[in-house]
Order: structure tokens, then sequence, then C-alpha cells
């Protein structure tokens, strides 16, 4: 028995596509625990959205999970029977999406699809189910929700519809929210609205959070911990304040170099290169070809996990050079 | 229903009547620019009797004279008598006839429409399996035979070797094969159509949603995924029962059923002016309301449709 909400242990997902194997998750292992918010950060493809998608099981195909384990409240997920799973998806875990505009049904009005998750997860009957429809659409912050739950998506904002996706997401109040990039796909002024509403809700009804992101300011003053993702991998994770102030992964670093500041006039730094092909990942470090500490070894050996303090991880040659310079061994 | 609706509709049969008009004027002149006529056979009558019987149809009359005359009785909803079947009305020919064939293409239409949804649907969801292969090399195989090859197959296979069927549309037993060979190509038409945009529906972000939701896998397919495929299907099944109810030609003959198909064809062989337009009338007026059943139904099964 273990005491963390979700645990997730050498979790493999892979895609079989013609062109052979492509890992999307390889090997990942994290813990959340009740109340939590968990970070993770990383480019596209690195395989944030599939690990959600793996913990809720709804990859769609060619995606498999080929190894490790997923466990909620000690209930083995991977290998669970469709008709458990229902019974966990929208009421125990939820999740909402990238795009607010193509993840409702346009032909349902908005009310009748919140009222589909109360209907489905609770016992809640006619009227009672429309009453608190309305009452989550009022806690998330959308006007006259009478009229808008009769309203069709096409009607909304994109910000308003991410609103509703929350108010969908949290209608069964779920003890974990995965939000797989809740804000990318909005403007910037409505992405800070619906972090600060997410932040509402959290401290308001204390489920977890795991909050998916490329964006390392969004994750910032929200996340107890953050793991970072490249490649399939978790290169590092520490708590919020050990990796913006003493990252240990040169990926971490370039990601923290590639934040746009409002202080000073610094240059951007962005990251030189594009994210690695899946299939052909290299041999070593998956992100030695990009890196601009590259050293003989990272192409040879994938560097193993070193342990900075009980919450700070990496994966990166460079930590084993500092130290062996620091004794002397190597100039 | 409301106001804007009203006019929607109004609108429409503005503009019905307005096709239905276009259609008489541009048939009734082509047909007279074709030489023959209605009399002529090949034992030749004298020139008194030919002359006596177009007078009295009216046919002696200078042409203009003659369109203003028909359209008079259009709008009285007088189609004339037919020339070739002498003593019946046009109306009643064509009522007779669309009774039979409305019976018989409204039954292959329902069943072609369910049918066709119900196997294109399951092809989708057992997406690349043998089942949908099969299904896929049926449909295809439908649609691309002529109906005179699957009736005639149809009719040697039931009625000639199995004799479970009569050979003949004059009974009730004996309109089933006449329904099925019908039904057979729009419905392998509505099973390709229903296949390709559930397969589309199906990779779509609010499938994802649902399926996060909880919700149950056939509930998605039906309720999630189907009405918004059916879009393409509609589009085809308005066009698909104008041409179902009608009758076919070559499944009555085939079949020996009563319908309206046969006109289509016969009128223009005898000259039958009377009947040419008639039938032209009738199949204007059937695909204009289909066509507009169309459009409301887009209304009813996507939202963001706005009629105007």
């Amino acid at each position: 028995m273990s005491n963390h909400l979700l645990e997730v242990n050498n979790l493999k997902t892979s895609f079989f596509i013609p062109a052979g194997e492509v890992k999307a998750v390889d090997d990942v292992s994290f813990t959340l625990d009740k109340g939590e918010v968990l970070g993770i950060v990383g480019e596209s493809g690195s395989g944030k959205s599939v690990t959600a998608y793996s913990i809720m099981q709804i990859l769609s195909k060619p995606g498999e999970i080929v190894g490790g384990s997923v466990k909620f409240d000690n209930q083995e997920l991977v290998g669970m029977s469709e008709a458990q799973l229902r019974k966990i998806r929208g009421a125990k875990i939820s999740i909402i999406f990238q795009d607010p505009m193509t993840s409702l049904n346009p032909v349902y009005t908005v009310g009748n699809q919140i009222d589909e998750a109360i209907k489905l997860h609770t016992n809640l009957k006619g009227d009672q189910v429309h009453k608190k429809t309305i009452e989550i659409l009022t806690q998330v912050g959308v006007n006259d929700p009478e009229k808008r739950a009769k309203q069709y998506p096409f009607e909304f904002s994109g910000g308003m519809l991410q609103r509703v996706m929350i108010a969908m997401a949290l209608v069964c109040e779920p003890d974990i929210l995965i939000a797989d990039e809740p804000t990318t796909a909005l403007d910037v002024t409505i992405q800070a609205q619906i972090m600060e509403l997410m932040r509402e809700l959290q401290k308001k009804l204390g489920m977890s959070i795991i909050l998916i992101t490329h964006d390392l300011g969004v994750v910032a003053d929200m996340c107890d911990k953050i793991q970072v993702m490249y490649a399939g991998k978790i290169v590092e994770r520490g708590t919020a304040k050990e990796i913006f102030y003493n990252p240990k992964h040169e990926y971490t670093k370039g990601l923290l170099k590639s934040i746009p500041s409002t202080q000073n006039k610094k240059k951007l730094i962005p990251i030189q290169g594009n994210p690695i092909d899946l299939l052909n990942i290299p041999k070593g470090c998956a992100f030695s070809p990009r890196c601009e500490q590259c050293m003989k070894i990272c192409l040879e050996q994938y560097p193993a996990v070193k342990v900075f303090s009980e919450t700070q991880q990496a994966s990166c040659w460079m930590n084993v050079f500092k130290e062996l310079k620091g004794s002397g061994t190597v100039e | 229903m409301n106001k804007k609706m009203l006019n929607y509709i109004l609108k429409r049969f503005l503009l019905a009547l307005f096709t239905i008009w276009i259609v008489i004027t541009i048939t009734f002149f082509i047909m007279h620019a074709v030489p023959g006529g209605p009399f002529l056979s090949e034992k030749a009558a004298s020139p008194e009797t030919t002359a006596a019987l177009q007078a009295k149809y009216g046919l002696d009359k200078p042409i203009l004279e003659q369109y203003f005359n028909y359209l008079s009785g259009v709008i009285k909803f007088d189609f004339g008598p037919s020339l070739k079947y002498k003593g019946i009305t046009v109306t009643e020919l064509i009522v007779t006839g669309f009774k039979t064939s409305a019976f018989i293409g409204g039954i292959a239409a329902l069943i072609a429409i369910l049918i066709g949804v119900f196997l294109g649907s399951i092809a989708a969801v057992n997406h690349k399996t043998k089942l949908d292969q099969a299904i896929m090399f049926f449909s295809t195989a439908f649609v691309a035979l002529p109906s005179f090859i699957t009736a005639s197959i149809l009719l040697l296979v039931f009625c000639v070797k199995l004799q479970w069927f009569p050979a003949n549309g004059l009974t009730t037993k004996g309109l089933i094969l006449p329904i099925i060979s019908l039904s057979l190509s729009p419905m392998s038409y509505i099973t390709r159509l229903t296949r390709s945009s559930t397969l589309d529906v199906m990779g779509q972000d609010y499938i994802r949603t649902a399926k996060a939701k909880g919700v149950n896998y056939w509930v998605i397919i039906f309720k999630h995924s189907l009405r918004n495929a059916l879009t393409p299907v509609i589009t085809y099944i308005g066009p698909m029962l104008a041409s179902v109810l009608t009758g076919s030609l070559v499944v009555e003959k085939i079949f020996t059923v009563a319908g309206i198909g046969k006109y289509f064809v016969s009128s223009i062989v005898n000259r039958d002016y009377m009947m040419i337009m008639g039938t032209t009338i009738f199949l204007t007026t059937i695909v204009i309301i289909m066509l507009f059943l169309t459009d409301i139904m887009y209304k009813i099964v996507n939202p963001r449709v706005d009629l105007e």
C-alpha cells in the first residue's frame, strides 16, 4: 500500500506506425499526492500529453501502453476493464484539453454536455441535474448560466468554452484534474484568467492537478513540483524553486533562458534545432544533438539519474563532469 | 417556428414556383422543336384523321398559343388528357402509378437509410478489420452494379431457382424483390458515406472528450459521433429520395410493377406531349420538395446551420 494518490511507475507508451515504434513515453515514473499541483513541462512531442492520455487510458490507436503501471488510489489502471475505467474517468480523474473550441461536441448544447457528465457519475435526476449544471457554470464564472446552458459551443468564445470544459471536468468533484495545455489556444489575457480560475478552484475543492504546458511561466507560481520532459523521458524534476533558481539539466537551463522577461531587455536565447525524431533516438542523451555543452559521452551513454535533494533529480552528464572537475580529476 | 422560419418557407415556395415555370417553358419548347408528333405511326393514318386529331387536342394552333393554353391549365392543376391512353387524364395516370411507386420506393428508401447508416457505423468502428473489408466489398459491388443486373440476379435466384417469391409485382409478396433491388444501390452508397464521415468524426477532439468523461462506447458512436457524421448522408438522401420515390423503369419492367417509372420513358417514345409535360413537372416538384426537406434536416441535425 502506498500513500500516494497517483503513482506512475516505469510507464512506457508507444505508437506503432508503419515506419516503426515511436516511444512517446519511455520509462516515466512519478507520484502525485492529494492536493498537490504537479507541472509537466516540455516542448511539443516530448510526451507530456501522451503521459496524460496514458493515465486516463484514452489513447487512440496506434498508441498503446507497452509497460509499467499507473496506480490510482492503489488500484491498477493499466489493464483495468473499460467498464471500471468509465467509473473513474470524469468522476475521479478528469481532463481538460488544449483547444476548447474543438473539444466540445458542436451539435449539443453546453448544458446538455455538462448534464451528461452529471448523469453518468451521480444519482441526481431531472431538475437536480440542471440545478447542478447551473451551479457549476456559476462557479467557473459563466455569466447568465441559465441562458448560456441552452446555447451551443459555437455561440461561445474560446475563454468561455475553456471555463465550460473546466466546469464539465469538475462537476463530479474529481480527485485529480489533468490540465493538458489548458491555455495554449487562448490569448494572453484570457490565459491569465483561466489560470487564476484553476488556482481558485484548486484551493476551494482541494483536488490535485497535473498541469501540462510548454510554458514555464505558466507553471511557475502554481505548481508545487515540476518535472521536465524531453523525448519521452523525465530529464529533471524538482520543486518550482529548485527548477527556477537551480536547474541541473542543460535542457531546463535552455528553457529558462528562452522565457521572455519584461524587466530587462536581454536578448532571448532560444534552444537551437528541432525536437528529436522519436523514431531515431540517439544512443546517449536525447538532447545531446542540440546541447551546447555536449560532450563525447553524451552521445554514447544515457546519463544516470543524479539526486541533488529529496525533491530534485536530473539526468545530465554535465553534473558528473562538474563534480569530477571540482575534485580535480579532470581539467 | 418563428417569423424567420415562415419567411424562409415562403421564399422557398416562391422560388419553387419560378423553377417549375422555367422547367415547363424549356421542356415545352424543346419537346415541340423535335420532329414528329403523337399521331405519327408506322401505320400512316389519313391526313384528314391526323388533322382532326390535331385539332381536337389543339395541336394545330400556333405554338405560343398552345404554350399559354397549357400554362393556364397548369395553374388550375389541369394537366390535360393523355394523348396515348385514351380517355384518361395525365393526373389520373400519374396518381395511380405514383401510389405504387411511392409505396415501394418509400420502403426501399427507409431500408436504405436505416441499414446503410447502421452498416456504415459498424464498418467505421471496426476499421481495418475483416468485417469492415467485407462491408466495403459488398457496398462497392452494389454501388457499381447497374440495377438491371442486380434485379435480374435477384429474379433468377429467388423466383426461378428457389421459387420463394412470385416473379411479378401484382401481389404484396411480389413487391419484396423490387423493394430490395431498389434499395441496394442507395443503401450501399449511404454505407460508404456514413463509414467515411464516421471515421473522420471519430478522430475529432470532442470524441476524446466524451471518452474522457466516461461515456459508454456505443453512446459515443450513436450520440456523439453519428449526428455529426450525418451531414454528407443527408446531402445524398434528398436527391436519392426523389429518384427512388418516382420509380425505376428497369425494376418496374423486370418485376412487372405498375409504377410510374415507365411513363418517364414511354411518354417520350410516344410523343405524348401532355404526359411528357406532366411527368416532368411531377419530377421537378418532387425534387424541389426533397431538397427543401434536406435543408430542414440540416438545420435539425446541425444547430450551426442558419436557414437563409
